[in-house]
């Protein structure tokens, strides 16, 4: 079990190098290549040539390659300074990069956005879970029924249905029809029954659509389970049936739905774009959002990073869950 | 006629069986019946049997015969987890021990599984949870029946896996399945079986999955437990060499129904049913001068949902024109008593069947 630890930790940070790298090189060598001035677009395109000098030099563009990655890593860990001539700009560590355009580093904006994605995130995860597993394992319990048949339908929907349809739906009637629930995003520290009365929708919006692809992956793999020698071994034993299927089965039935978590909560921790958007929360989706819209690379790269350090996280704690979960994976 | 009528009592005609059963287990008039898409598929259809404490019997036939259906049957598992509505349809009587089961309460039934009779699966890697540890899984059968702590339990799971001798049992207790090689791996599932000292022990195939050598150590075990416990067992095996060696009694199962039962050395040295003789051809021998080949017994088993008519065996049976006036390809045979405790459903006479395995099957073999 150590040692499986060990080496998926190792395994981790070798991946984290990997993907620092290739998302510099998405953001900086890529446009090189192309043959895309990267200093434009850090400051925008309406910008005089001194400025756009300024940032070339402050950036180290003209450097060689291995420079440039060298002084990105070293920001990460260790703050960086952008000088040119007079002009100098201090990022304090760790340094995501900073935007020349807004005039901030990019760190403070991520910290700034991040709670609000983890409480959407997390929030939703918990309904879905709760809810998902719950309809697919009673699905899979009553195959065939009107239950199943019903809830497989709704599930059909949840999937198929995009999320600025449902959270504009539910904002049209929850919020501006039937009044019950307000719009507008509260901070977690200004009021706890604000934030929790504005993250009702959104929470609802989201774990709708991941509840339904739970419910139909809980009642393939429950069937699929059920189906096993070893659960009519525990049934020979003369165990009851509630602790065969909570026990025996739903064990069996719990790997792949928490695979499926780790990914879902890893890209969702880099932001509920559609969501955050439609209910106006300002997560990084939004702030990766309107980045974008502005062209403002800096913060783009940031988010970039995050999410895939998000997912690399996420599917850390889920293979360490896998190993107490499934002791032949121990071995591998 | 009245060969038949006298079968008729002795099995256990649906009439005469209302009365509670004198033996440990006494399987009367079974059926089994899945309703399927195609049609109904009678997996079991009337199977009639009784076993003796400290006595084997061996379930003989070929894939899809309704061995394992019959087993699964008397523990009660077509019933126990069946969700959906196609539920097997289960008529008959089994009386274990003066209780009938398939009229009992499931929450009854469900309290013998694993106490009073206990099952060992085939493939014991796929019939242990791979999550679990074999202590872990011992226990568990252990405390669902006793009223014991943990530690006590432990105890006993080392205990009886030093009885089926597995080595070091105080260390392998904590082992995975998927760490324990296939024969350790029956071993283990065997005592988990024994561990509440079952009075009936079902034996479903419990050595196809393992290699020869591995095969009889296997076979020796529940033997010599079975002397230990004086466990009725019931042993369920496509192979003759497997009940020859265990069996006092052998059941032989085509397309759901019993063809021949008997001591096992009548069955096998005086068979009475050309299936049997066809079971025996295709078996290899090292007692004999080696043959050319084996025979097979040709064509395939028997749709269970159109079961051919008259005889199930007819289609396949080289005898079948033996009888007069079509009888096999229109009448059912029933089971006649053709020796002593020795019963065959065919429909040739005494003397024919005894001519044609005297004169042409015996010599073969």
């Amino acid at each position: 079990m150590l040692a499986y630890l060990i080496r998926r930790l190792f395994a981790a940070a070798v991946m984290l190098v990997v993907i620092i790298m290739v998302v510099f090189g998405i953001f900086f060598l890529v446009p090189k290549w192309a043959g895309v001035d990267i200093a434009l677009s850090f400051v925008g395109k309406q910008a005089d040539p001194a400025a756009v000098a300024g940032v070339r030099e402050k950036l180290g563009l003209s450097d060689p390659i291995y420079m440039q990655v060298w002084e990105f890593f070293k920001g990460i860990f260790a703050g960086r300074t952008y000088s040119a001539g007079g002009d100098v700009t201090h990022c304090a560590a760790p340094c995501f990069g900073y935007s020349f355009k807004s005039e901030q580093a990019v760190w403070p904006v991520l910290t700034d956005r991040f709670p609000v994605t983890l409480g959407l995130a997390l929030g939703a995860a918990v309904l879905w879970l709760v809810f998902g597993v719950a309809a697919g394992v009673l699905s899979a319990l009553k195959r065939g029924s009107l239950w199943d048949r019903s809830a497989m339908v709704v599930a059909l929907a949840g999937v198929s249905l995009p999320i600025y349809f449902t959270g504009m739906l539910s904002l049209a009637i929850f919020a501006f029809g039937l009044k019950w629930l307000n719009a507008q995003y509260v901070p977690l520290d200004q009021s706890f029954t604000g934030w929790f009365g504005g993250m009702i929708l959104p929470w609802i919006t989201l774990a709708f659509l991941y509840a339904a692809m739970y419910a139909r992956i809980t009642r393939a793999t429950m069937l699929e389970v059920l189906g096993e020698d070893y659960i009519r071994t525990a049934r020979a034993k003369g165990l009851r049936e509630q602790t065969v299927i909570g026990k025996h089965a739903m064990r069996s039935t719990m790997t792949p739905i928490l695979t499926m978590l780790g990914m879902d909560l890893g890209a969702l921790i880099g932001g509920a774009i559609l969501t955050e958007s439609t209910f106006n929360l300002p997560g990084l989706g939004r702030a990766v959002l309107d980045a974008i819209r502005n062209q403002d690379l800096p913060i783009i790269l940031g988010v970039t990073l995050i999410t895939s350090l998000a997912v690399l996280l996420a599917n850390l704690v889920v293979d360490i869950l896998y190993a107490v979960i499934d002791p032949r994976v121990r071995l591998a | 006629m009245t060969e038949l009528s006298k079968s008729g009592a002795a099995v256990g005609e649906p009439t005469a069986a209302s009365h509670a059963a004198t033996a440990f287990l006494e399987v009367r008039d079974l059926k089994v019946h899945f309703p399927t898409d195609d049609g109904l598929v009678k997996s079991v259809d009337g199977l009639s049997f009784k076993l003796e404490k400290g006595k084997t019997l061996g379930i003989v036939g070929e894939s899809g015969s309704g061995k394992s259906v019959t087993s699964l049957g008397i523990m009660g598992l077509h019933t126990a987890g069946q969700y959906g509505k196609r539920k097997a349809r289960i008529s008959g009587e089994i009386w274990l021990n003066g209780t009938e089961l398939l009229s009992a309460d499931p929450d009854h039934v469900r309290k013998l599984r694993g106490r009073d009779m206990a099952m060992i699966f085939q493939d014991p890697l796929s019939a242990l949870h791979p999550y679990y540890t074999i202590g872990q899984q011992i226990v568990e059968a252990y405390r669902i029946h006793h009223n014991v702590d943990k530690k006590t339990a432990r105890k006993r799971a080392v205990e009886m896996l030093d009885r089926v001798g597995i080595p070091q049992p105080d260390k392998r207790v904590d082992n995975y399945p998927h760490e324990f090689s296939g024969g350790m791996r029956q071993r283990a599932m065997i005592a988990m079986s024994l561990v509440n000292n079952p009075e009936l022990l079902i034996a479903d195939e419990p050595t196809t999955a393992l290699d020869v050598t591995v095969q009889a150590q296997i076979l020796d075990l529940i033997r010599d437990l079975q002397k230990e416990f004086g466990s009725a067992v019931i042993i369920i095996t496509h192979d003759l060499g497997v009940v020859a060696e265990l069996a006092d009694d052998i059941l032989v199962m085509y397309g759901g129904r019993c063809v021949e039962r008997g001591p096992a050395d009548k069955v096998f040295y005086e068979p009475r049913h050309p299936y049997t003789w066809g079971l025996l051809g295709s078996m290899p021998r090292l007692d004999r001068e080696q043959q050319d080949r084996l025979i097979p017994v040709k064509g395939s088993p028997p749709s269970l949902i159109n079961v051919p008519s008259g005889c199930a065996f007819n289609p396949r049976c080289p005898y079948a024109d033996v009888p007069k006036d079509n009888l096999t390809r229109t009448v059912r045979p029933e089971l006649t008593e053709v020796g002593s405790d020795h019963w065959a459903a065919c429909h040739m006479t005494q003397e024919q069947r005894e001519r044609i395995w005297t004169e042409e099957i015996a010599p073969k073999l």
